[in-house]
C-alpha cells in the first residue's frame, strides 16, 4: 500500500510547533547559489503567481508559463466573497485552532491535520502581505479592516474587497510578480500552454509546451517543476469556473507518474443562476451571502404554472426551514444543494425550464427596508437583472447548484511535493487542505499560503542537493521524445476530420458526469457513467471535427487537447467515486445516508485519502490509500438539524 | 430571434481581413452576446468553416479576456458591461450587428477578433507595483487607512484591463487604464514610498505604445466598470508634481 | 507582426524614445506634460480672449472710448517703461503661448495617428465624445486661419479699405461693411466658441483639477465661458454689419 515514494512527510511534534520546526530541519540554499537554480512555474493564479514572485524575490531563476495572455487573468481573478485568516479582530473567539478545527470538520475530515494547522497558522501572514502589496481591502470608518462572516461560519473572519476580492488578491500577487519579470528574475511565456511533463531519472526535468499563437511546439528545463495549474470543475462542462479552466497539467503530470488524489471530491455551489437555454457555456456564482437574508422556497404542489406572486404563502414549501429548523437557510453547501435537487427532481423547479427553486429577498426587503438590502446586495441584483432579464426586488430570483470547486487533485506531501520528486503542486490543482469539503473563503488563503510562504520555504529542501548540477538540456531524448508525442497528439486531432465539433464532446461528458456523478452518486449511475465515458471517447478520437491547422492561432484546437484529457479524467473520477463507498463532504453515494437522507461517513474503512497511479491507457489504475489520523479534531457526525 | 452578423476575419497578424456575412436564426434571448458567437462557431464547424476566434474566459465580467467593437462601441451598447455580460434581449429581433476587433497599434492583431494586448502587462512592469517582497509585511492593522481613501483605490482597482478604454478613445489613448493603475495605489499609503517614480515610469512606458488623451471620456462611458476619467486628472497631477519635486525631500511635511 | 509569447510586445513605438536629455527636453517628450503646457497656454489665451472682448466691446460706448482704449494700451506701463513696451511684453507671451499650444497639439496630433493606424472599419457610435471635442482640430484650424485674417485686417491693415492706424474705431467699421467678412468673423468666432466650451473644460483635466466638490462646476465654467465669449464676439460684427454705430 505505502511505498517509498508515498511518504507525507508530516514532521513529527505537537501540531502548533510542525511548520517551524520543519522550516528548521529543511535544507536551505544559500542566497549567493540561489540564482543557480532554474525553477518552472506552471500558472499564474493566485496560487502560482504567489509562488513565482517570491520564489523570484529569493533569487531563483523563475520561468512562468501560463496559457493566459496575461497572468492577471487566471481564473482566480473570479473569486467574490472573500479570503479567510484567523486574525480575531472582531473578539468574537476566532483563533488559529478554531480555523484548523472548523477546516477539518467543513471537510468532513477528509484532510491531512498537519497541513490545516499550517494554512490556518500561515492564514495570518496572508491578510499582512495583501495589505502592504496595496490590496483594498473593505474597511471600517476607523481605518481598520472589516470582516464578514461567510458560509455559516460562526465567526467572522472573512476578509473582503467588495464582490471582488479574487480579482484584489491575484492583482496583488501579478503586480508583485511584475515586478519580479522587470527585475528579469522572472521570464514571462504567456499564451503557452503545457502539454507534458518531463521525467529523467524519475525525477521531474522540464516541462513540453505549445505556443498557442504560432502553434510552436517549444521544452522548457529546470530542477523543479511547480504546477499551480487550478481546478478541474469544467469536467462538468457546465460550472462556475472560467471557460478555459481544465485538467490538462495535472492530467498530464499523471500520465507521467504523478499521482491524482481524491478526484471525486468536487464542491456543488446551492446558489447558481440556472442555465436558462440549450446554449447556456457557463454558470454564474450567486454570492452565498445572500442565503443571509434570503428564503428557499418552491411551490408545494407540482408543476404550479402560477408566478412567484400568484402562490400564497400557505401553497408555498420552504422546504430548508422546515427540513433543517435550527440552521434553515444556512445549512452547508452541500447539504443546500442536495435539498435542490431533490425539489426539482420532485417536480417543483420554478422558471421556465423548471429548474431552479426560489431564493426570496422579498420578505427581507419589507422587514429590512430597501436600502439596507440595496447596500448589502445591490451589485448581485444588478448582475442577476443583467443575465436573467428578470428584477429580483420585485420577483425572486431563481437558484440551482452548480459545479464550483474541485478538492481533489495531485497527491502531495507536506512539502507540497508530489510523489514525483521535483514536481510541486499548489493551490486547487493538488488534493491537500480542504478534504472533503471546501470552507467558504478557505481557496483564496489556500492558494496564497502554498505560494508565498509554503513552497518557498520547501523547495530548498529539494533543491539544495542538485547544487553544481545544471538543468538537463532541452535537446536531450527525454525532451525531443516528449516534443514528438505532443506533435503527434496535435496532429491526431486534426487528422480525425470528423463531423462533430469539440464542444459537443465537452457538452456530452458534462451530461454524464451531472447525471451519474453529480449531487447524488450511486454504484448503478457510477456504472453507467464508466460505461458511457470510454464509449464516448472512443467515437471522439474516431469523429471529433477539428478545423483549421496547428501553425496558427487555433482555438478549436486548444480545446480539443483540453477535453480529450477530461475524456480520460472523467472516467478516473468516476471510479475513485465509485470505490468511495461512504458519503463524505461533497461525495454523496444514495447508498450510504441516513433514514432522514443525510449523509453517511464511515471512518472505519474511508478515512484515507485516495492516490490513484496511472498503469497505461488500457490498464487500470491503482489506489493507493494515505491513512489519516486525528490526533486533534476528532471526528464526529455532522449535524445541521 | 434572427440576427445578421457582419464579423471582421482575419486569418493572421499579416493578412488584410474583411467582414463576412452572417446569419444566425434561433436565437434566445437570454443567450449571452458569446453564447450567440457559440452558436455561430457551432454552425460554421458544421459547415466546414474555421470557427471566429475571440477571446474569453470567465464571461463574468472579471478577467477582461473579452474584447469585441459591437456597432462602433466597445463591449456594445449597454454601459457597465462587458461583452460576455451582454445579452441578446438587448437586440431587437432582425438586427444586424456588426463586430470589429480592437483596433489600436498597440494591439495587433491576432486573428480575427483576437488582440495582443500585452503592452497592459508592459506599463505594470514598469512600476505598476509596491515593492513589498514576501515576508516583509507589517500587522496589517498597524496603518488605518480612511475608509473614503479605500473606497477610492477601490474603485480605481476595479478595473479589469479589457482595453475597452483604448479600443474607445478616438486617439487609442491607455490613459484610463493606466490611471485606474497609478492611482490605485498611489492614494492607498502603503503607495506612498514609490507615488512620484511609479507615477513617471508607467507614464512613460504608456506613452511608448497609445497615443494621449484630449478628454472625450469615451473611455469612462466604455469601461465596463464604469472607472471615472477623475482618476485621469489625477494622475496628470501626479506626473506633473513629480516632475518638478526634490524627491529626496518627499515624506517631509510641505 | 507575429509575436512570439513571452517576448517584449513588438508594438510599435508611438512617441519619441526617451534618451538622456536635459530636464525640459524629457519633460517636453511626455503626451502629458504636453497635454500640460496645452492647458497652461490654453489658460493665458482665455485670459488674453476676454480681455480683447471686454476692450472691444468699448466700440458700442462710442468712437472715443475705443480709441482712446487702444491708445491706453501703447502707453500701459508708462512712465516706467517707454511707449509700447508692456504691450509687447504681453505680445510676446501671447505669441509663446501660441506657438506651444499649436506645436503641441500639431504633435499629439501626429502621435495620436500613429498609435491607431488602422481605422475602424464600421463607423463608430460615440458615447460621450461631444462634436466639441472632435472637432478641436478643424475648430482650431479655423481660429487659426482667421487669426491670420484677423491681424492682416485690423493689426496690419493689409486686407482693410483705407486702414489708419490708430483709429480702431474707423477700421472696425469699415472692415464689417463688408457683409462676407461681417459672416467670416461671426463664423470663425462660433469656432472659437466652440473650441473654447471644450478647452475649458478639457483643461482642469489636463491640469490634474479633481476635486468632487468643484467638479461638477468645470462644465458649467466651461459653457458660461464660452457663451460669454461668443455672445460678446458675436455681438460686434453682427451689430456693426446691422448698423447699430453709436
Ligand atoms: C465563481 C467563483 C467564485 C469563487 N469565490 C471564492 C471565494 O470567495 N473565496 C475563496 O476562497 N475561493 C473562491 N473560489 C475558488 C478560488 O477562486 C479558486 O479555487 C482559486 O482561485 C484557484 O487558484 P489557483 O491559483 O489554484 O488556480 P487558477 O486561478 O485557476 O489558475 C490556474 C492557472 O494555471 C494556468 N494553467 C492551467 N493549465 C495550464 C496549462 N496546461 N499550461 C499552462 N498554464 C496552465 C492558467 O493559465 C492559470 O494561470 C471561487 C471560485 C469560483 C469559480
Ligand atoms: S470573458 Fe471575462 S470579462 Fe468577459
Amino acid at each position: 500500500m505505502t511505498e517509498a515514494n508515498f511518504e507525507s512527510h508530516v514532521p513529527a511534534g505537537p501540531i502548533e510547533e510542525k511548520w517551524d520546526h520543519h522550516k528548521f530541519d529543511v535544507k536551505l540554499v544559500n542566497p549567493a547559489n540561489r540564482r543557480k537554480f532554474r525553477v518552472i512555474v506552471v500558472g499564474s493564479g493566485l496560487a502560482g503567481a504567489s509562488a513565482a514572485a517570491t520564489l523570484g524575490e529569493l533569487g531563483y531563476e523563475v520561468t512562468m508559463i501560463t496559457f493566459h495572455d496575461s497572468p492577471r487573468r487566471a481564473h482566480s481573478i473570479a473569486a467574490q466573497g472573500g479570503i479567510n485568516a484567523a486574525k480575531n479582530y472582531r473578539n468574537d473567539g476566532d483563533s488559529v485552532y478554531r480555523l484548523f478545527y472548523d477546516t477539518v470538520k467543513g471537510g468532513d475530515y477528509r484532510s491531512r491535520e498537519a497541513n490545516v494547522y499550517r494554512l490556518a497558522q500561515l492564514s495570518v501572514n496572508i491578510i499582512d502581505q495583501c495589505v502592504a502589496q496595496g490590496v483594498p481591502f473593505a474597511r471600517e470608518y476607523g481605518g481598520l479592516l472589516d470582516n464578514r462572516s461567510f458560509g455559516g461560519a460562526q465567526v467572522s473572519r472573512t476578509f473582503y474587497a467588495r464582490g471582488q476580492t479574487g480579482q484584489q488578491l491575484l492583482l496583488g500577487a501579478y503586480q508583485a510578480l511584475a515586478r519580479q519579470i522587470h527585475l528579469g528574475n522572472v521570464t514571462l511565456h504567456e499564451r503557452t500552454e503545457m502539454l507534458d511533463l518531463v521525467i529523467k531519472d524519475g525525477k521531474a526535468v522540464g516541462v513540453v509546451t505549445r505556443n498557442l499563437v504560432s502553434g510552436a511546439v517549444r521544452s522548457f528545463s529546470g530542477h523543479a517543476v511547480v504546477l499551480a495549474t487550478g481546478g478541474y470543475s469544467n469536467v462538468f462542462f457546465l460550472s462556475t469556473n472560467a471557460k478555459n479552466s481544465n485538467v490538462t497539467a495535472i492530467w498530464r503530470a499523471h500520465k507521467r507518474g504523478a499521482y491524482l488524489a481524491n478526484p471525486c471530491f468536487t464542491q456543488i455551489h446551492p446558489t447558481c443562476i440556472p442555465a436558462s437555454d440549450d446554449f447556456q457555456s457557463k454558470l454564474t456564482l450567486m454570492s452565498e451571502s445572500l442565503r443571509n437574508d434570503g428564503q428557499i422556497w418552491v411551490p408545494a404542489q407540482t408543476d404550479d404554472p402560477r408566478s412567484a406572486d400568484q402562490i400564497p404563502e400557505t401553497e408555498r414549501d420552504y422546504y430548508l426551514e422546515r427540513r433543517y429548523p435550527a440552521f434553515g437557510n444556512l445549512v452547508p453547501r452541500d447539504v443546500a444543494s442536495r435539498a435542490s435537487k431533490k425539489e426539482v427532481d420532485a417536480g417543483r423547479g420554478v422558471g421556465p425550464l423548471k429548474n431552479g427553486v426560489y431564493l426570496d429577498l422579498t420578505g427581507a426587503i419589507s422587514r429590512l427596508g430597501r436600502d439596507v438590502i440595496d447596500e448589502r446586495y445591490d451589485n448581485l441584483m444588478q448582475m442577476y437583472e443583467r443575465i436573467t432579464g428578470e428584477d429580483p426586488y420585485k420577483q425572486p430570483m431563481r437558484i440551482y447548484p452548480a459545479v464550483h470547486y474541485t478538492m481533489g487533485g495531485s497527491w502531495v506531501d507536506y512539502n507540497l511535493m508530489s510523489n514525483v520528486p521535483g514536481l510541486y503542486v499548489l493551490g486547487e490543482a493538488n488534493f491537500s487542505d480542504h478534504g472533503a469539503n471546501r470552507l467558504g473563503a478557505s481557496a483564496l488563503m489556500q492558494g496564497l499560503a502554498d505560494g508565498y510562504f509554503v513552497l518557498p520555504a520547501t523547495i530548498g529542501d529539494y533543491l539544495a542537493p542538485l547544487l553544481g548540477s545544471d538543468p538537463v538540456p532541452t535537446d536531450d531524448p527525454v525532451f525531443t521524445q516528449s516534443e514528438a508525442d505532443v506533435t503527434d497528439q496535435v496532429r491526431q486531432m486534426l487528422s480525425v476530420k470528423g463531423t462533430r465539433s469539440v464542444d459537443w464532446f465537452h457538452r456530452e461528458l458534462g451530461k454524464i458526469m451531472w447525471e451519474h456523478c453529480g449531487m447524488a452518486r450511486s454504484r448503478e449511475s457510477l456504472e453507467k457513467a464508466l460505461a458511457e465515458i470510454p464509449a464516448l471517447r472512443e467515437e471522439f478520437w474516431r469523429n471529433v471535427r477539428v478545423l483549421g491547422e496547428n501553425e496558427s492561432f487555433n482555438q478549436s484546437l486548444e480545446k480539443a487537447g483540453r477535453v480529450a484529457d477530461f475524456l480520460e479524467f472523467g472516467e478516473l473520477l468516476c471510479l475513485d467515486a465509485l470505490q468511495r463507498e461512504e458519503s463524505c463532504g461533497g461525495h454523496f453515494r444514495l447508498e450510504h445516508q441516513t433514514e432522514d437522507g443525510e449523509a453517511m461517513r464511515d471512518d472505519d474503512n474511508f478515512s484515507y485519502v485516495g492516490a490513484w497511479e496511472y498503469k497505461g491507457a488500457d490498464t487500470a489504475p491503482e489506489l493507493h490509500k494515505e491513512p489519516l489520523e486525528f490526533e486533534y479534531a476528532h471526528p464526529t457526525q455532522r449535524s445541521y438539524k | 430571434m434572427k440576427v445578421t452578423l457582419n464579423v471582421w476575419r482575419q486569418g493572421g497578424p499579416s493578412d488584410s481581413g474583411a467582414f463576412q456575412i452572417y446569419e444566425v436564426d434561433d436565437v434566445s434571448p437570454d443567450m449571452s452576446f458569446l453564447e450567440l458567437f457559440d452558436v455561430l462557431n457551432e454552425r460554421l464547424i458544421t459547415k466546414g468553416e474555421e470557427p471566429v476566434a475571440f477571446d474569453h474566459d470567465c464571461r463574468e465580467g472579471i478577467c477582461g479576456s473579452c474584447s469585441m467593437m459591437i456597432n462602433g462601441r466597445a463591449h456594445g451598447p449597454e454601459r457597465g458591461t462587458a461583452t460576455c455580460q451582454l445579452h441578446m434581449r438587448k437586440f431587437e429581433d432582425g438586427a444586424t450587428i456588426t463586430v470589429e476587433p480592437w483596433r489600436a497599434a498597440a494591439f495587433p492583431i491576432i486573428k480575427d477578433l483576437c488582440v495582443d494586448r500585452s503592452a497592459f502587462d508592459r506599463i505594470i512592469e514598469s512600476g505598476g507595483y509596491i515593492t513589498a517582497p514576501t515576508g516583509t509585511a507589517q500587522e496589517a492593522n498597524l496603518t488605518p487607512v480612511p475608509k473614503e481613501v479605500a473606497d477610492a483605490a477601490m474603485d480605481a482597482a476595479a478595473c479589469i484591463g479589457c482595453g475597452a478604454c483604448v479600443a474607445a478613445c478616438p486617439n487609442s489613448a491607455a490613459q484610463l487604464f493606466t490611471a485606474a493603475k497609478i492611482e490605485h495605489l498611489n492614494l492607498l499609503p502603503q503607495g506612498q514610498p514609490e507615488r512620484w517614480s511609479r507615477v513617471v515610469a508607467m507614464v512613460d512606458e504608456m506613452e511608448r505604445f497609445f497615443g494621449s488623451c484630449t478628454n472625450h471620456g469615451e473611455c469612462e462611458s466604455a469601461c465596463p466598470k464604469e472607472i471615472s476619467i477623475d482618476f485621469i486628472a489625477l494622475m496628470n497631477r501626479d506626473y506633473i508634481r513629480a516632475q518638478f519635486k526634490q524627491r529626496r525631500l518627499t515624506g517631509q511635511k510641505s | 507582426m507575429t509575436k512570439v509569447a513571452g517576448e517584449l510586445t513588438d508594438a510599435p513605438n508611438v512617441n519619441v524614445p526617451r534618451r538622456k536629455a536635459p530636464f525640459i527636453v524629457t519633460f517636453y517628450r511626455s503626451a502629458v506634460a504636453k497635454k500640460w503646457l496645452m492647458a497652461v497656454s490654453g489658460i493665458i489665451l482665455l485670459g488674453y480672449v476676454l480681455a480683447h472682448m471686454v476692450g472691444n466691446l468699448k466700440v458700442f460706448l462710442g468712437k472715443d472710448e475705443i480709441n482712446e482704449y487702444a491708445d491706453w494700451l501703447r502707453r500701459l506701463g508708462e512712465p516706467a517703461f517707454p511707449r509700447e513696451v508692456v504691450l509687447w511684453g504681453m505680445r510676446t507671451v501671447l505669441i509663446a503661448a501660441f506657438v506651444i499650444h499649436i506645436v503641441a497639439a500639431y504633435q499629439l496630433t501626429m502621435i495620436n495617428r500613429r498609435a491607431r493606424p488602422t481605422q475602424y472599419k464600421s463607423p463608430r457610435d460615440y458615447a460621450a465624445a461631444s462634436f466639441a471635442s472632435r472637432t478641436m482640430r478643424w475648430t482650431g484650424v479655423i481660429v487659426l486661419l482667421f487669426l491670420i485674417f484677423h491681424l492682416l485686417d485690423l493689426t496690419f491693415g493689409t486686407v482693410n479699405p483705407g486702414y489708419v492706424g490708430g483709429n480702431v474705431y474707423r477700421n472696425l467699421i469699415a472692415s464689417f461693411d463688408r457683409v462676407p467678412v461681417a459672416v467670416a468673423y461671426i463664423v470663425a468666432n462660433l469656432a472659437l466658441g466652440i473650441h473654447i466650451f471644450h478647452g475649458a473644460w478639457s483643461m482642469f483635466q489636463s491640469l490634474g483639477f479633481n476635486n468632487p466638490r468643484y467638479n461638477p462646476w468645470r462644465r458649467t465654467f466651461a459653457i458660461g465661458f464660452a457663451g460669454l465669449i461668443t455672445t460678446g464676439n458675436v455681438a460686434i460684427p453682427l451689430l456693426i454689419t446691422a448698423g447699430v454705430r453709436p
